[in-house]
This record gives C-alpha cells, sequence and structure tokens, in this order.
C-alpha cells in the first residue's frame, strides 16, 4: 500500500465514527495495538519534546526501509503516534523526509488535540522527520 | 446564599465546551471573573485611562483615586494596618521574587538558612534558590508526612539560629493541606525569625487578617481569587518594607534623581516602579467587594461538601488513590490511577467540558515525595454545584471504562 492509500484508508476509517468518543476509542485501540518499546529503550535520548506525557520513539533501517516503533506512558499519545506509524512505517528514507504530512489535518486531528497536545504531534513528526533525513544522508 | 444567582455573575460559567456545558474544575490554576470585574476593566479603558500618580490632569487624578481606592480597599480586606503596607505586584511569583530578593542583598549572609517546606510550588522555591545563590545562603527544607500535612517536629527542629527566614505556602496547590501558620508563625517568631506566607491558594477560599495571622509577609495573586491576572499583593510589616532595598527601579519608586545618588520614594510607591496594571488593579478592587458581598461560613460548608462528596466517590473507583489527605483540606482532589495516566483522564474529560489540571502543578520536589509523576487534579470554588461534581465523578468513571 502506497502511503496515500494509507492515508485514505485512515480518513475513511475517522469518518465513520460519529462522535469523538469513537474517533478516541479508535485511537486508544491504535495505542493498545503498538508493540511498545522494552524498558532499556525508554532513554532520553529517544524521547519525543513537546509531549506532556513521556514518548519514545525509536527507528532502524531494514532493507532500505525505515522501521518505527514508539510508547508512551499515556495511552491517547501513544495512539497518536502509533497512527503516524501506520502511515510511515516500511517507507523509504527519502519518502518520509519528503512527505509532508498533510493527512493530520485532513482527519482533523489538530483541532481535537489540545493546544499542548498539538506541541506533541510536532516533536512526533518532527523526530519521524529527523529519522528518515539521517537514514537518507547516510544511504 | 443562593449558589444560582452567584453562579449568574460569572458569564463564562454559561458557556458550552466541546458543545457540553462547562465545567470548571481548574480553580487551582485560576479562578473564573464576575461581570463587574470584568465591566471595570472595560470602564477604566472606555472612560478614565491615564497613568496615575504623575498627572496634573483630571484623567489621571480620577485614575489615581481609583487605583488608590482599590488599594485601601484591599488593605482593609486583609486588615492590614495601613495601605502603604500593600504594594501591587503582578502576581505571587512577583511578590515571593521581589522578597527574596531583597533578602538577598545585604540580609542573608554566607552560612545562613532559608526555610521552606516539601510542599512548595516552584514559586516559592526557585527565588530562595536564586537568593541562595546570591548570598550563599543554604535552602532548608521541611519534611512532609505521607498524608500531605507538615512534620511540626521537625520544623521545630530546623528553627536554627542560622535561619533568616521562613517561607511557606498557606495553601498547598496539590495536596489542598492548609497549613497551621499561625501556630508555625507563633513558633518563629519565637526565635526572632520572619515568615512569608505564599497565600495563593487561600485567598479564595477565606478572608486573611494579616495582623491576627502576624505575618511579616503575606503575598497573593489577583486572579485567584476572581481578580484580573497580572495583579497581585504583597502585604509586608513596616519595618521589613523599610529595611528590604528596591526590587526594581525605574518611574514613581523615586524621590529624587541624579547622576550621583538617587533617592527612594516612600512606601507602597518605593516597590513600584513602572506604570502598572491600572485597570486591573482597579478590578481587582472590584474582585474584593465581591468577596466582601459572601459569607465564608457559607463557602466553607459549600467547598467542604463539595470536597467530601468528590473525595469520597473518587476512593470507591478501583485503582484510584487521592494524593494528599490532610485532616485540614482545601477543596482540592489530587488523584493518581494505577493505569490511566493524568493526561490521557484530563483529555478525555476535556471532550466531555470538564476542565482539570493534569501533571505536576509547579510541584515537582513533592511529586517525587509523594512518589507520582503527576496527578489529575480538581479543584473547586465557591461558584461550583454538588450537580457538577457527580458530573464529573460520572465522566471520570467513564473515562476510565474508555482507558482500561
Amino acid at each position: 500500500m502506497s502511503i496515500e492509500e494509507k492515508v485514505e484508508e485512515l480518513i475513511s476509517d475517522f469518518d465513520l465514527f460519529e462522535d469523538w468518543t469513537d474517533k478516541y476509542e479508535y485511537i486508544i485501540s491504535l495505542g493498545k495495538e503498538l508493540k511498545g518499546l522494552e524498558e532499556k529503550d525508554k532513554i532520553e535520548d529517544n524521547i519525543v519534546k513537546g509531549c506532556q506525557s513521556k514518548v519514545w520513539l525509536v527507528a532502524n533501517l531494514q532493507e532500505g526501509k525505515v522501521r518505527f516503533n514508539a510508547d508512551s506512558d499515556a495511552i491517547i499519545s501513544k495512539g497518536i503516534i502509533a497512527m503516524l506509524i501506520k502511515i510511515l512505517d516500511n517507507e523509504s528514507p527519502e519518502t518520509i523526509a519528503n512527505y509532508n504530512f498533510s493527512f493530520v489535518d485532513k482527519i482533523g486531528l489538530k483541532e481535537h488535540l489540545s493546544p499542548n497536545r498539538s506541541n506533541g504531534l510536532v516533536g512526533m513528526m518532527e523526530k519521524i522527520k529527523t529519522f528518515a533525513q539521517y537514514y537518507n544522508q547516510n544511504k | 446564599m443562593d449558589i444560582n444567582s452567584l453562579r449568574k455573575e460569572f458569564p463564562i460559567l454559561f458557556k458550552k465546551v466541546n458543545n457540553k456545558p462547562l465545567i470548571y474544575l481548574d480553580n487551582g490554576a485560576t479562578s473564573q471573573k464576575p461581570q463587574s470585574v470584568i465591566d471595570c476593566l472595560n470602564e477604566y479603558y472606555a472612560a478614565y485611562n491615564a497613568n496615575i500618580h504623575r498627572g496634573v490632569h483630571y484623567l489621571s487624578q480620577f485614575a489615581t483615586s481609583a487605583y488608590e481606592d482599590a488599594r485601601e480597599k484591599i488593605a482593609k480586606y486583609i486588615n492590614s494596618p495601613s495601605s502603604k503596607q500593600v504594594i501591587f505586584t503582578k502576581g505571587t511569583t512577583d511578590g515571593i521574587n521581589l522578597v527574596a530578593n531583597g533578602f538577598s542583598r545585604g540580609i542573608l549572609k554566607e552560612g545562613d538558612e532559608v526555610l521552606i517546606s516539601g510542599m512548595e510550588h516552584h514559586s516559592n522555591i526557585v527565588p530562595w534558590q536564586l537568593a541562595c545563590e546570591y548570598s550563599g545562603a543554604k535552602l532548608k527544607v521541611i519534611p512532609i508526612f505521607d498524608n500531605g500535612e507538615l512534620d511540626l517536629e521537625a520544623y521545630k527542629n530546623l528553627l536554627t539560629d542560622r535561619v533568616k527566614i521562613v517561607s511557606l505556602t498557606h495553601v498547598s496547590n496539590t495536596l489542598g493541606t492548609i497549613n497551621p501558620v499561625k501556630k508555625i508563625i507563633e513558633l518563629a517568631h519565637q526565635k526572632g525569625i520572619p515568615v512569608l506566607i505564599d497565600g495563593a491558594q487561600s485567598v479564595q477560599h477565606t478572608k486573611i487578617d494579616v495582623q491576627d495571622l502576624n505575618a511579616d509577609f503575606y503575598v497573593f495573586s489577583g486572579h485567584k481569587m476572581f481578580g484580573p491576572t497580572g495583579t497581585g499583593i504583597l502585604f509586608g510589616k513596616e519595618e521589613w518594607l523599610l529595611k528590604l532595598p528596591p526590587y526594581q527601579g525605574g518611574g514613581d519608586m523615586i524621590k529624587t534623581v541624579t547622576f550621583e545618588k538617587t533617592t527612594y520614594n516612600d512606601l507602597p510607591h518605593k516597590f513600584e516602579a513602572g506604570t502598572p496594571h491600572i485597570a486591573g488593579g482597579i478590578a481587582l478592587g472590584k474582585a474584593i467587594d465581591f468577596l466582601n458581598s459572601l459569607d465564608f461560613n457559607w463557602v466553607y460548608q459549600h467547598e467542604k461538601e463539595l470536597l467530601n462528596y468528590t473525595q469520597e466517590e473518587i476512593k470507591k473507583i478501583e485503582g484510584i488513590k487521592i494524593v494528599g489527605e490532610a485532616k485540614n483540606k482545601s477543596s482540592v482532589v489530587s488523584f493518581v490511577h494505577n493505569q490511566a495516566h493524568h493526561y490521557d483522564i484530563g483529555t478525555i474529560l476535556d471532550q466531555m467540558g470538564i476542565a482539570i489540571r493534569t501533571g505536576h502543578h509547579c510541584t515537582e520536589p513533592l511529586m517525587q515525595r509523594m512518589g507520582v509523576s503527576g496527578t489529575a487534579r480538581a479543584s473547586f470554588a465557591l461558584y461550583n454545584t454538588l450537580e457538577e461534581a457527580e458530573v464529573f465523578v460520572n465522566a471520570l468513571k467513564k473515562s476510565l471504562k474508555m482507558l482500561m
């Protein structure tokens, strides 16, 4: 599936939800599905800046594709980063580095987040990009 | 008192948030404002905006009188012996910085000690750390018990000759603990040690009498007592206010200025450099009018009812632990859940129109002491209703169900 297709799928998932409860329940379920990190990876270097709860993100390159994993002590934060990972996992560094994250606006996520959480979302996107740019430059 | 007519004075309480009627339980962070305070701010700018203390013209004199009338009103409200001991500040933080900074220049010496408690807000920690850094004094901390009460025996032992000031919160913003400040002040005075009381969390709930408490300094914020943000008061005993050096230099705080030597203005102006928040100060006077209209026995009973109900109901929920269970407690309920993160709880409650605070509440050392990274905190004010508390408890149960 291309990024666009994955985004379309996510948007149509969100369109099904009639109220905020369903939307949050979906985000929470994504958070629960995400594997998460071992304790040894929950270190300062992996922390996403701007989040009120603790969020850790790690990446590695496998066969030319960036694989992400993340964790958080708060389930909604974990769900949000799981959503970003759902879209961008297993893509080439170049694709991710050039991706503009417009789907975040399309699913109306930002409006549903407090300004503090929005900062966290920006922090997540930046960290994802930083990893991708690093792998892109060190190909 | 009739709670419904009381609520009508606060327009924001009728707002909808996320399509639900707002239930505002973040009063520890800031209180809402009655219409009289809001109107007063508007009226100042619409009808008599002028700079104060320096104008010969009508508007300036009108504004000066209004500002000084507000000072009088506040002085009377807290039972200050005079209005010149009532210094306008930006807020509690500003007031503590003023005193701590003054103490660091000439009063605190190397080897001296400053005594604070383990439940202080960062605003009553960091200014003293700075003062200690400048002066070579040491910061000492009165320990607290697991239930959030101050260890008074430890306090007595810490009151040595080296202590030059005790700076303590009246009510803990995180735990709600009401400290026995009158007794604490008395014990310090027996050793000739002055005491600053941080009244940020007390002024909204109770009437303060600075002479009865015998506080050397009492600081508080306007915005937590139904007044505007950016306003606050430092009350000080005259001898101390005379002893402390000026905090900031500028207009209003001087008597005469030459390049060789400047002499300082009398109290209270010595500590009020620059054009102040004039509208805010006057509107704070309106907040005092509002407070004066209250029956504080009713406020006490009402807030106690809200506290007891909420605390008892929340305790029944599996996995929840109340943080801070002092016997004498203000209407604050801080709690953690053994699985759900406080930040998630706050997010879901917000979707239901309920405003609570989550996080460390600017009390990181206290969080460490209580063994938590943060809490969810519901803090009630006199305009909150029992129905709102019920909705909150049910919404909390619902949010936990979602998060589990």
